[in-house]
């Protein structure tokens, strides 16, 4: 065992700061943005297209597709050294980590090469339309219909929380094919092109005032059976190939972590002392930091894990249940410690991040499998407990209770 | 022993709940948030003309002459309907400050306008992003003259007055500032629960009243605290409970996995683990309650215990509240954010958590509870 880097992963290191540094500015504590949202939607493809150019946009990706072979160890390096820098995250994280890998595993070689590189560069933005009004935590239960015409499928229903439709161009999306068969064997997958005739999209106003997330409706929407990617009726283990990557994509909380509260209570007024000094911060900080740190290893051992070949199992959802979490935490430390003031919107970066945090939180606990439901995976897939008794096991999807 | 509301409280409360209910309070509140209006002074108006402001007022002012237990009833409702109206700064702090520490003259003039609406109060104490203490008050007070400037002062537009906590030569005193001169420059600060406004109030060369005496007023202060504190923990037992309501029916509604989201264990544990804060919260509000009316030396241990278990209940059931939703609940459609902001708002409105939990444990080493 080894955590320092060997000498070829330390050149390797050194190889990425190097490039990081000509390209970009480390972080600090004055600045920091998110990008997530749609105004930096320019500044993002720009970071984009810079680092496609240099190899690093999709670094294990094929030399065909813009990457440079890299293994998963390597691929880890150049996470975290660019995590140093302040620069756009967010935007194309489903897209590459989940509309990609689905791509490269499904897709004809011509539409790979007409749609990898595109979206590694950022010139083409993918989006997951799975969620449905009635199927989130159950994405089985989707209701939107394809319907087989000649060459093409017709497809109609509506889609929501879709993250990034707003601005996206192409998005893999998951149907029902056949109502009259059990839930899990009536569905296909295909990917769409966002501008096609029939498809809108109204955005939703989420608890923090912004709108990151859509509804989407497809009315009569035409795509070429050659846009399926698996069989008639495979939809179904198509999505979960995609839901194991985003288990992966999704992972680490974005936000005010551990550090973040270690430096403010270093400098916060805590009854004429710091903050630091307080016994009950001190507690908070020794948790988040085992924690913060718990997860970081944790991911090293998964990665050491892939680069033997193994695939990645269902303990990656530990990730987002714990960062999540934290990041709810954090945020109303940081908020509690201005007591009487937390609630001010001031401009200061710091108590932003904690604000931001604390409205943020309650969504990743949700998004990409909710708590409860990862919580599921790891005790049944996991530890093996007996699954839930299905009510709709063997059932027609036709006939499987809905409420409604 | 009886710790429970008598049959008038009762009443008093289900009369309160109707009203509520019947304006649409949450609505109202959702708007003011939406629109930025600081307050919704429509609702506030009928809250005067039903006489809530005067519960506490003795008759000999106008007021109604009731005790602290017909004030708790009325706090859970307003806080179950999240109401957009500035009782808590007026009534609570503001209004007792006068009752207990002002002076004959000053109780004529201004009781009998704080029933009938004329006067609105709030208390001005914060000055900077960290919480106030008897050694940082910056403000000042000489020759009754107020200088200084607070900040994240609730509901200080509809306010014509404010009590101010102030430092003078002879110690913290508390000061009480009209509005209406132009000294008083009052202004909105933007904050992450809209549906009540947060006001800076800057005092220049402001004349004033002396509330109490020249040096007791951080005591002063903090008993108005104490006592508040009770009352918030209402409004916050009454949010929660809201909370677990609406997480309750929406698990009976929702399917997923062909069955109600309810029948899955982690929801029935999820709702049943904020139905125990509650109940752990509401007991000690109750208490706490009991300790107030009846002006218990307990109070300080008793309101603080209330104040901690209603803060960490709110903050429970309002953020699984959302999580029961799923990703509705992270609309801004749903009200289930209107809760996880006010429960933030009411927990830091007068001291967070820590400083609450902090409160508690010394006020433990300074009673014989042990
Ligand atoms: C910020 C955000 C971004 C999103 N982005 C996307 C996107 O880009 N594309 C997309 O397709 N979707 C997206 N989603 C949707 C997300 O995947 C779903 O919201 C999530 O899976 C939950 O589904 P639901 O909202 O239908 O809640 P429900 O499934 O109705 O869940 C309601 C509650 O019931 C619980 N529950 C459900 N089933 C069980 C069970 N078996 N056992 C125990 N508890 C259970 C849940 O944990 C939750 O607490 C996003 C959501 C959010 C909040």
């Amino acid at each position: 065992m080894d955590f320092n880097d060997t000498p070829e992963q330390a050149q390797f290191r050194n190889t990425c700061r190097e490039w990081l540094e000509k390209n970009a500015e480390p972080k600090s504590n004055k600045k920091k943005e998110d990008f997530a949202d749609i105004e930096f939607l320019d500044v993002a493809r720009e970071w984009q297209k810079k680092k496609y150019d240099a190899g690093w946009a999709m670094l294990h990706w094929p030399k065909e597709y813009g990457g440079i072979a890299a293994s998963p160890i390597e691929r880890i390096i150049w996470a975290e050294e660019e995590s140093k820098f302040n620069v756009p995250r967010g935007i194309f994280e489903i897209g590459l980590g989940m509309c990609g890998p689905v791509m490269m595993e499904y897709a004809s070689d011509e539409q790979k090469e007409r749609y990898l590189p595109a979206m590694a560069e950022g010139t083409e933005i993918w989006c997951q339309l799975f969620s449905e009004p009635s199927a989130g935590s159950d994405v089985a239960g989707l209701r939107s219909k394809a319907v087989q015409d000649g060459d093409n499928w017709i497809i109609n229903g509506q889609k929501v929380w879709t993250s990034g439709a707003h601005f996206c161009d192409y998005g893999i999306l998951v149907v029902r094919h056949d109502p009259n068969l059990e839930k899990h064997k009536g569905m296909t997958f295909f990917f769409v092109d966002m501008k096609s005739p029939g498809i809108e999209v109204k955005p939703i106003k989420q608890i923090t005032g912004g709108s990151s997330f859509n509804e989407v409706y497809f009315t009569d929407v035409v795509i070429p059976d050659s846009q399926r990617l698996g069989a008639i009726g495979d939809g179904w283990k198509v999505a979960i190939t995609t839901l194991m990557n985003e288990r992966l994509a999704v992972g680490d909380a974005n936000g005010a972590d551990v550090k973040e509260a270690f430096n403010w209570a270093k400098k916060q007024d805590d009854s004429g002392e710091s903050l630091i000094n307080n016994r009950a911060t001190r507690e908070s900080i020794a948790d988040w930091y085992c924690e913060a740190n718990g997860l970081k290893n944790t991911k090293l051992r998964t990665m050491s894990a892939l680069s033997k070949g193994e695939t990645p199992g269902p303990e990656a959802s530990i990730t987002k249940i714990v960062s999540a979490n934290k990041l709810q935490d954090i945020g109303n430390f940081g908020i509690d410690s201005l007591d009487m003031a937390g609630m001010l919107r001031t401009d200061d970066n710091e108590i932003q991040s904690f604000q931001n945090a604390w409205l943020g939180a309650p969504g990743l606990r949700i998004a990409g499998g909710t708590d409860e439901i990862l919580k599921n995976i790891i005790s049944e897939r996991v530890l093996g407990l007996p699954q839930d008794k299905r009510s709709d096991k063997g059932m027609p999807f036709k006939d499987i209770p809905s409420g409604n | 022993m009886n710790l429970d509301f008598s049959d008038d409280q009762k009443f008093l409360q289900s009369e309160a709940r109707k009203f509520l209910e019947k304006e649409g309070s949450i609505n109202r509140s959702r708007k003011v948030l939406e629109e930025k209006h600081n307050t919704d002074q429509d609702l506030w108006n009928k809250i005067v003309e039903l006489g809530w402001t005067g519960i506490r007022i003795p008759e000999e002012y106008d007021g109604l002459g009731l005790g602290y237990l017909e004030l708790c009833v009325v706090a859970e409702e307003l806080g179950r309907f999240l109401a957009p109206v500035p009782f808590s700064s007026s009534v609570y702090l503001f209004t007792e400050a006068i009752i207990k520490y002002a002076n004959e003259d000053v109780k004529k003039e201004i009781l009998p306008k704080l029933v009938s609406g004329e006067i609105v109060g709030t208390l001005a104490v914060t000055e900077d992003l960290f919480a106030p203490t008897i050694s940082n008050i910056k403000t000042t007070s000489e020759n009754n003259i107020v200088n200084g400037k607070k900040i994240a002062v609730a509901d200080a537009e509809i306010a014509t007055h404010s009590i101010v906590v102030s430092n003078s030569s002879s110690g913290i005193c508390l000061r009480l500032v009209d509005h209406s001169s132009d000294t008083v420059s009052i202004e909105h600060q933007d904050t992450i629960d809209e549906s009540r406004g947060h006001f800076s109030i800057e005092y220049k060369n402001s004349p004033s009243i002396l509330i109490g005496d020249e040096s007791n007023g951080w005591e002063f202060y903090e008993n108005l605290l104490n006592q508040a504190a009770v009352l918030f923990s209402f409004e916050q037992i009454g949010g929660s409970q809201a909370s677990l309501d609406m997480a309750t029916s929406y698990a009976k509604e929702r399917y997923a996995f062909g069955r109600q989201i309810g029948s899955f264990q982690a929801i029935k544990h999820k709702l049943a683990d904020m139905y125990v804060a509650i109940t752990l919260a509401k007991s000690n509000t109750y208490y706490a309650a009991w300790a107030l009316s009846t002006e218990s030396s307990d109070l300080s241990v008793a309101s603080a215990t209330a104040r901690v278990s209603s803060t960490k209940a709110y903050q429970l059931c309002s953020k699984e509240n959302i999580q029961t939703h799923g990703g509705n609940g992270f609309t801004w459609e749903y009200d289930c954010h209107l809760y996880y902001k006010r429960s933030k708002l009411l927990s830091v409105n007068i001291g967070s958590l820590p400083n609450w939990k902090e409160k508690l444990v010394s006020s433990l080493e300074k009673s014989n509870t042990y």
